[in-house]
């Protein structure tokens, strides 16, 4: 049914033959792959900004009040003499978040993998809708650039945190980035929210119905499982953000009360009454926490292609590798109260949320366990993308494990909120997920592109990366068990932490070296883009559909029919075949058998 | 002279980059497999090598971490009756994540290091093993159900706060970007209040009902005092925004949120004068001096005043962001024995006599 679908679907689009213009082909264009590239572009750019701004906390923290020339540069009226002014402080904090985790990992990460791969791997003309997914990037690009606009308000951009907790951010009095600057991050988050949910709604109707003969559910490769499973939670949990939003947009506007109660600030009291912060704090996290999962699933989904094709071995236990990523997602849903231990609701929910909480650590150490094995007796192959995934599985355990202490209602009383809960989520979800959307640059830059990354600056770059990353995060996690709290302008005013600035010296070296090492990155990135060397058709001689179309991209993806599909994406090494690798579109040899999976 | 140390750092990394590229370059035997992109039997062996070296390097900063800082962390020290309740458990579960960290890292490492790929080797075709598969699901489930077991016991423990006869029920009200506190006095309750009865005209800034007879008798302070022993019972209030009351030394947080009273209790071990003459005080507190003398040194240069001397003090600091300057919303908290307590709570003002005629 599903063949038949993708067929018809074919003779109304697979027209290659009509010209098209500049505009309809690089700009407003339907093509997935097009608009794959135009995701992973838009994503870079906010990436790059999202690292500056972190680039800049970490200095501040590192050198507090001394005049630094690069602020002056950047921050313009926000560093008279060079030096930072608190307020921006923590806009940079807020607006570095937002950044990074919707927009960057996120839009940068599923908008370019889900539809540059669910087409190629499933075997599909495109998705099932191309105007939709057109929108979709079209209002991702708005919401960008609402947000960085942000920043020209008069009184600064959003600064309440990415959390944006009310009452600070429904209050202009409470400070100047809950102004006009808070108004437009709600826009623009409602933007994003309409446009990932365009996105989230094609990449599952695609996969139910688009999929080639033969390629049952069964055998679609864990990337494919991984996307689809991002965005039915996406489906599930961005619309409760986008209710929580458009509440406190009527809280800031029209003088509701659904979050606001008994209110006194600059000398007057104000008429809000009956509502409350915490039913926020659980909308927030309804979504936020499922967020964590959107931004880390698809990472380990192309983690799981790579290292399968790179140690030319299958994936250790497919069937536990989807059960543990749908084991993943539901979990996901009913976890939000660990990060509301302490935020005045009744401590028996803390227990509910600390029971659900810890359990998640069984179908993430069964992944992990997975990835080890997959690497045992294998034939490893170290592409940059490989490396990038065994770093991924690194910081994945390193940042995981510290989960069993902030999941811990008990624990979190004296963590939350510190630099340990700082370092936690930045190796677990931030590098993690960051170390995927590289993996999945160099894999499949050559079917982007129809060129190759140069390898050793790869090398290079995740190697100093690496090092960076753990040079940053780890000594992290003691600062914040030494009880010192997150998004401080200056430690100065404790001289309890005193012997903590040397380490905080140290971090920021780390972090601007692995910043200033992302220019390797780039320039490869761009170099290649123009200058590359022209790819082969399956350059990491991978069984999956993708490498079996042409490398010049095609409108429609296929030139002739489809191909159908005979066996799963992980016959790697098969015993019986010369190659150590099978394409899923061999059909299987007489009295081959495929594997009970 | 910033700019040009910018220009000289971005300089010095390029070198770095361009000899980097030039190493891996040289490290490539055989010329003609390069021009691919693909790595070959050169790149997996220098690689692998360098997984090892990583994993070595992971073990290192572990190591100079836990030596270096491993007595910082609040792991001990702490001046509550439920500290160490939550300091074991702390402890037990670092346990756990360091054996599981050490071992799975090394595991991960060295089998990229062992598995690195060679031209004509074959690798093992090994997809599923129920068996392994409910090994590493089984164990986890263990470990997990004793740390959650623990971890609810632990934390019912600490919440489930029962008000005896001699609890001391004391306010905490937060506000952009400070801290009071507010006792019961002689009867024991808090009188009623509001931010809606706020006047700062009679310096009525809590907003106290002034015609609750409980009232009078409360006392509005900017320090913290606690007698030690002795159970205390927080009930928090904001006016403004989120705040979080966080009292690190007292393992102890809650967060104060406008138009509700949250709560969290205590009971304090250590008063002030002990925890500051305990030989890891002592040392954190000699260090810390020392880390001020030499800023004061560059300050004064500078033309600045010196910092002053630190002493220990317990303290009580703002966890929630809550505005521009909540890096210093802070107040100092004293423990110290019951005759102290009463003789410094003698000295304050009772509400009713606070108030501007």
């Amino acid at each position: 049914m599903s063949a038949h679908a993708a067929d018809t679907h074919a003779h109304d689009d697979h027209g290659h033959h009509h010209k098209e213009t500049f505009i309809t082909k690089y700009i407003f264009s339907q093509d997935h792959k097009m608009i794959a590239k135009q995701y992973l572009i838009t994503g870079t750019i906010m990436g790059v900004i999202g690292v500056m701004m972190s680039l800049m906390m970490r200095m501040q923290i590192a050198w507090p009040e001394e005049p630094n020339a690069i602020f002056q540069a950047l921050l313009g009226k926000w560093a008279p003499d060079g030096v930072m002014d608190a307020d921006i402080y923590l806009a940079l904090v807020t607006i570095h978040g937002t950044i990074m985790v919707f927009f960057v990992l996120t839009a940068g990460l599923s908008g370019t993998f889900s539809n540059l791969l669910i087409p190629l791997q499933i075997g599909a003309r495109d998705m099932a809708s191309g105007f939709l997914n057109m929108i979709s990037y079209w209002l991702f690009f708005i919401s960008s650039v609402i947000m960085v606009l942000s920043f020209f308000v008069e009184a600064g951009p959003a600064a309440a945190g990415w959390t944006i907790y009310p009452p600070l951010s429904a209050l202009p009095l409470a400070q100047g980035g809950s102004g006009a600057g808070m108004t437009m991050w709600l826009a623009s988050m409602a933007i994003f929210i309409a446009s990932s949910l365009l996105g989230s709604l094609n990449y599952v109707v695609t996969v139910i119905n688009l999929r080639t003969k033969g390629m049952s559910m069964t055998r679609l490769p864990l990337t494919i499982w991984a996307f689809f499973v991002t965005a039915v939670i996406g489906i599930i949990s961005f619309p409760v953000l986008l209710s929580a939003a458009l509440l406190l947009l009527m809280d800031r506007s029209f003088g509701t009360s659904f979050f606001l109660s008994d209110i006194f600030i600059q000398g007057e009291v104000l008429h809000y009454q009956g509502g409350s912060p915490v039913l926020f704090e659980h909308l927030f996290w309804f979504l936020g926490h499922p967020e964590v999962y959107i931004v880390l699933l698809p990472a380990l989904g192309i983690t799981s292609e790579i290292i399968a094709t790179n140690s030319r071995k299958p994936i250790f236990g497919y069937r536990a590798m989807v059960a543990s990523i749908l084991a993943i997602a539901f979990l996901s849903t009913i976890v939000w109260g660990h990060h509301m231990f302490i935020s005045g609701m009744n401590p028996f929910l803390g227990s509910v949320f600390t029971f659900t909480t810890l359990l998640i650590a069984i179908p993430s150490a069964v992944k992990a366990f997975n990835y080890i094995t997959t690497l045992w007796k294998g034939n490893l192959q170290m592409n940059p993308a490989m490396l990038f995934s065994i770093g991924l599985v690194s910081t994945f355990i390193t940042g995981g494990l510290t989960g069993i202490i902030l999941g811990d209602s008990a624990l979190d009383i004296n963590v939350h909120d510190t630099y340990f809960v700082v370092a936690h989520f930045h190796l677990v979800m931030g590098i993690s997920a960051l170390y995927g959307m590289f993996a999945g640059i160099y894999h499949w830059f050559p079917k982007m592109f129809g060129r190759m990354l140069n390898k050793n600056l790869g090398y290079v770059h995740f190697w100093v990366t690496a090092i960076c990353a753990y040079g940053v995060f780890f000594p992290m996690h003691f600062i914040g068990m030494a009880g010192l709290p997150r998004r401080y302008y200056t430690n100065s005013n404790f001289p309890l932490f005193d012997d903590l600035a040397d380490v905080n010296v140290v971090i920021t070296i780390f972090a601007l070296v692995g910043g200033a090492f992302q220019i390797v990155f780039l320039y490869n990135f761009f170099n290649s883009i123009f200058f590359g060397k022209k790819a082969i058709q399956n350059p990491w001689k991978s069984n999956t559909l993708e490498w079996t179309t042409p490398v010049e991209h095609i409108h429609g993806n296929w030139p002739g029919e489809i191909p159908h599909v005979h066996r799963w994406a992980y016959d790697y090494s098969k015993p019986g075949h010369d190659e150590d690798y099978v394409s899923q579109i061999i059909p299987l040899k007489e009295g081959e058998e495929e594997l009970q999976h | 002279m910033t700019a040009l140390l910018s220009i000289l750092v971005l300089v010095f990394i390029s070198v770095a980059i361009w000899q980097m590229v030039k190493i891996f370059d040289l490290t490539q035997g055989n010329a003609n497999g390069d021009e691919s992109q693909i790595a070959h039997d050169g790149d997996n062996k220098i690689n692998g090598y360098l997984m090892l070296g990583f994993l070595i390097f992971i073990y290192v900063i572990t190591i100079i971490c836990f030596v270096k800082f491993g007595d910082l962390p609040l792991m001990s020290n702490s001046a509550s009756e439920h500290g160490p309740g939550i300091d074991n458990l702390m402890i037990i579960s670092m346990v756990i994540i360091f054996l599981v960290q050490t071992v799975t890292q090394f595991l991960l490492h060295y089998f990229a290091f062992k598995y690195r790929g060679e031209k004509g080797k074959k690798a093992l075709f090994f997809a599923d093993n129920n068996k392994l598969e409910a090994i590493w699901t089984i164990i986890p489930v263990i470990v997990l159900a004793g740390l959650i077991i623990q971890g609810l016991f632990t934390w019912t423990e600490i919440m489930n706060v029962s008000e005896e006869d001699d609890t001391l029920v004391v306010e905490l009200y937060a506000q952009q970007f400070n801290w009071k506190a507010r006792y019961a006095g002689a009867d024991n309750t808090l009188g009623k209040a509001n931010v809606r009865l706020i006047d700062i005209d009679r310096a009525n800034i809590l907003g106290v009902d002034e015609s609750d007879p409980n009232a009078q008798d409360d006392i509005i302070t900017t320090e913290l005092h606690l007698p030690v022993g002795r159970p205390v019972l927080f009930k928090m209030r904001s006016q403004d925004v989120l705040h979080s009351a966080y009292m690190p030394h007292f393992r102890a947080q809650m967060n104060c949120v406008p138009g509700m009273i949250t709560q969290f209790g205590f009971t304090p071990t250590v008063t002030t004068e002990d925890m500051r003459v305990t030989p890891e005080m002592i040392d954190k507190v000699q260090n810390i001096n020392r880390i001020r003398v030499e800023k004061s040194k560059a300050l004064i240069e500078k033309g600045e005043d010196a910092l002053e001397r630190y002493e220990f003090d317990y303290l009580l600091l703002c966890n929630k962001i809550c505005g521009k300057s909540h890096y210093n919303m802070q107040m100092k908290i004293i423990v110290e024995t019951q005759e102290e307590y009463d003789a410094w709570l003698k000295t304050q003002k009772a509400f009713k006599d606070s108030l501007n005629k």
